[in-house]
């Protein structure tokens, strides 16, 4: 379809044309003839946020817990450069995002205009794609293609910065084009995997001793279907499986052949049997610091396989031995096709004493914790949250730090799409705001940010949104008055030396919770939680839920920094000694 | 797979081995539109990559397209990242490590050359010697006065290197340098 229109209502065109029911958003003076369209049509709602940062993660949220992109509209200037910081994250974490921003008029860009900035510029390194519109015949081709590449191949964040004057300017608007990904001139993401290597594969799964599944984030981008064919592979060959925090939910956590997280703060289980394996399947995961540990000495004895879309993430820190590239549910949908119909079967025996071997490991019950009958453990605040709220369609969202391990640790992820946490960028102030675009997206849905006393006021302004659009999300503060994670890494590092990560006068959030609007409750007896959790669940408001915690608590398992998978610091071993010398003088420098 | 990796116990340690600094040229074929070269440049300093050297021009006008030769020297994981990481920017249609291609064809390295002019100014001896050696270069003297010379020379960077470094004691004052523009050997383009 092809009308006359201007550029503000080509942008309300093209949105509603990709399917965008929703908006996350700010208004300024470079994007008023925008907000002057929103206003006049129905059918695309805007969210308004308090702070920009805030519809970043806000959409973030909306994006993960649908798997649609998630939709932002700010700004010039100051708009753009707080959206920085959710772009950034978006972008490690592999999450779609269309963010529009406002621009200065093509004639004043780069004469330091009032809240003129380079938002291209800035914004390069930390989207997949943006471009600056400075012809309003352009603009329905770039808003179409913008769509295309946020969502394509590894998903991503996109700017397009439209100056006012286009958006004011008379052109003829373009629908989207049928199939993008054929025609598009230069960005085509290779989706199938290559017929032969998946051949190898299955031959290497059939040989193999001790195999592993070692999941990612790219089996939720991949979309239901993704998950659905891991979960069959994995019946079908028995083999054992863990995930990264990003992939939490894709395989089911209650699943006969899950391991648990891997990684720095991963299962006992899952890191041996990473460390242990003679078989790797990297599957949409890439190998992250927080993963290998040491790594030369990460999996010394293993063939890899690797899984991946994008062909920059194959031998960037870890060298494979096998690389298919595709997409996960693609590749996996052969995959299985394959495994089925050829004569190749997992090795039982091997496989029985590889299992063996692996229950030996879980036995030393790694996350055990010393239960407490007066002061409320933070690991037990997860398991009872847990506990009340697993049989609803819950969605949890974290902040970062100790609060966001514990929550990974302890709360079982059965569906993808349920866990929205910070991965790559580990972005304190994430988890409220996307608590608010999963609420958006799921109105019906428990939507809960399991949050720390510090990272929840770094975006906490966002309450007055929650209240505002009646979206009843529940902060649930692991409060232990300490930056929990800085002060651990203080105690691991720094001899005990807690520099500045004890926060001397935090809000009464209770209070806090009434001045916008919602309900606040606090609980610092075991005893209270279930019922004070119970009546939470049953606010129709949003809440913040002030749990006061053991204060000094350490999150373990833990690898530390320099070491590897096999040299973790148990609970049942963390003394005050062993934590001050868990980390030599080479892994002091490491992050 | 690679056959040699089957009997290797991790494909990691491979890699270990060879950890030696290669240089390697790239040509990259992108759409010439604003803020390309940006892009190319900002993955490079972004991630800590090395840029020897860099052309850039369009090179077919109808499709608006342009050809980026970069020179960059890396361990062979960090070439291969380079090749990759380009070629996931998206007006980025092609990248091709021409090192690795001439390797393949059983070719030392492909055609690459570059162009400078050289700026020597000077009088009696000096300036008949530096005239002299411009000739046993194959350099074009472009410009001159009685008082100085301005020579064009094309070749293999390692040439105009070595002209240029002769030409340091007879005058040199001046050089500006086009970086390297590079083709495969044979019928085939890229």
């Amino acid at each position: 379809m092809t009308r006359e229109m201007t550029g503000a209502e080509m942008v309300i065109q093209a949105l509603k044309d990709q399917g965008v029911d929703t908006i996350f958003g700010y208004p300024g003076g470079a994007v008023l003839p925008i907000y002057d369209e929103i206003i006049q049509q129905e059918g695309l709602e805007h969210i308004l946020v308090r702070h920009e940062q805030g519809a970043g993660h806000a959409a973030e949220g909306y994006a993960r817990s649908t798997g649609k992109p998630g939709v932002v509209l700010v700004t010039s200037g100051p708009g753009a450069t707080n959206m920085v910081t959710a772009l950034t994250d978006a972008l490690l974490d592999s999450i779609p995002l269309v963010c529009i921003t406002g621009q200065v008029p093509t004639q004043l860009i780069g004469s330091d205009a009032f809240q003129e900035c380079d938002t291209v510029g800035i914004t390069r390194p930390c989207t997949k794609h943006n471009w600056l519109v400075k012809d309003v015949e352009d603009l329905p081709r770039i808003l179409h293609e913008a769509f295309y590449v946020a969502t394509s191949g590894r998903p991503g964040p996109v700017v397009v910065d439209i100056p006012k004057d286009v958006q004011f300017a008379t052109g003829t608007y373009q629908g989207p084009t049928v199939n993008p990904s054929a025609t598009h001139k230069s960005y085509r993401p290779q989706l199938k995997g290559d017929a032969g290597a998946l051949r190898q594969v299955v031959e290497m799964m059939a040989a193999a001793k001790k195999p592993v599944f070692y999941t990612g984030g790219g089996v939720i981008n991949s979309g239901p279907e993704g998950a659905q064919l891991l979960r069959e592979l994995v019946s079908l060959t028995g083999f054992p499986i863990t995930s990264t925090l990003m992939g939490l939910g894709a395989y089911p956590g209650s699943g006969d052949n899950w391991l648990g997280m891997l990684g720095m703060h991963g299962t006992y289980e899952a890191n041996m049997a990473m460390h242990d394996c003679d078989l790797m399947i990297n599957i949409g995961a890439r190998f992250d610091d927080r993963i290998t540990g040491r790594i030369d000495a990460f999996a010394p004895n293993s063939r890899k396989i690797h899984i991946d879309i994008d062909p920059s993430s194959i031998n960037k820190i870890v060298k494979v031995d096998l690389p298919i590239i595709g997409d996960v549910a693609h590749v996996l949908e052969d995959l299985v096709r394959m495994w089925r119909t050829s004569s190749a079967k997992a090795d039982e025996a091997a496989l029985k004493a590889w299992w063996a071997e692996i229950d030996s490991w879980r036995a030393r019950n790694s996350l055990a914790y010393r239960p407490n009958n007066d002061v409320i453990m933070p690991q037990y605040a997860i398991q009872r949250l847990y506990e009340l709220t697993k049989d609803r369609e819950t969605y949890i969202s974290t902040e970062v730090g100790q609060h966001q391990m514990w929550a990974a640790q302890f709360y079982g992820f059965d569906a993808p799409n349920r866990w929205l946490t910070s991965g790559g960028l580990g972005t304190m102030g994430y988890g409220l705001p996307a608590a608010i675009g999963a609420q958006v997206a799921h109105r019906d849905a428990l939507c809960i940010d399991i949050a720390g006393d510090a990272s929840i006021l770094m975006n906490i302004q966002e309450m007055s949104t929650a209240v505002q659009f009646g979206l009843p999300v529940k902060v649930f503060i692991l409060n232990n008055q300490y930056m929990g994670m800085v002060r651990q890494w203080q105690q691991l590092l720094h001899g005990n030396r807690l520099s500045h990560s004890y926060t001397e006068s935090l809000p009464d959030f209770i209070k806090l919770a009434e001045a916008y609007g919602g309900v606040g409750f606090r609980v610092d007896k075991p005893g209270d939680l279930d019922g004070a959790i119970e009546q939470m669940i049953a606010v129709d408001k949003p809440v913040i839920f002030d749990c006061r915690v053991a204060n000094l608590t350490n999150c373990f398992p833990m690898i530390p920094s320099g070491k590897a998978h096999n040299e973790m610091l148990l609970p049942d071993e963390a003394n005050d000694e062993a934590v001050a010398n868990a980390i030599d003088a080479s892994g002091k420098a490491l992050v | 797979m690679n056959p040699q990796n089957l009997s290797a116990p991790s494909a990691y340690f491979l890699a270990e081995v060879s950890n030696e600094q290669e240089t390697h040229t790239l040509s990259v074929v992108v759409d010439n539109e604003p803020g390309v070269l940006a892009r190319v440049i900002g993955l490079f300093s972004g991630r800590g990559y090395n840029i020897d050297s860099l052309t850039v021009s369009e090179t077919e006008h109808e499709k608006h397209l342009s050809r980026i030769t970069i020179v960059t020297t890396g361990t062979p994981m960090i070439i291969e990242q380079i090749r990759h990481q380009l070629d996931r920017l998206v007006p980025v249609h092609k990248v091709t490590d021409l090192t690795v291609e001439a390797k393949i064809a059983s070719q030392d390295k492909p055609l690459e050359r570059e162009l400078a002019l050289v700026k020597v100014a000077g009088t009696g001896e000096k300036r008949l010697e530096a005239l002299r050696l411009g000739e046993a270069f194959r350099a074009t003297v472009i410009d001159a006065t009685t008082e100085h010379f301005v020579f064009e020379i094309t070749g293999r960077t390692n040439k105009v290197e070595q002209f240029i470094s002769i030409m340091k004691p007879l005058g040199l004052t001046e050089v500006s340098r086009t970086g390297v523009a590079a083709v495969q050997r044979g019928p085939e383009g890229i």
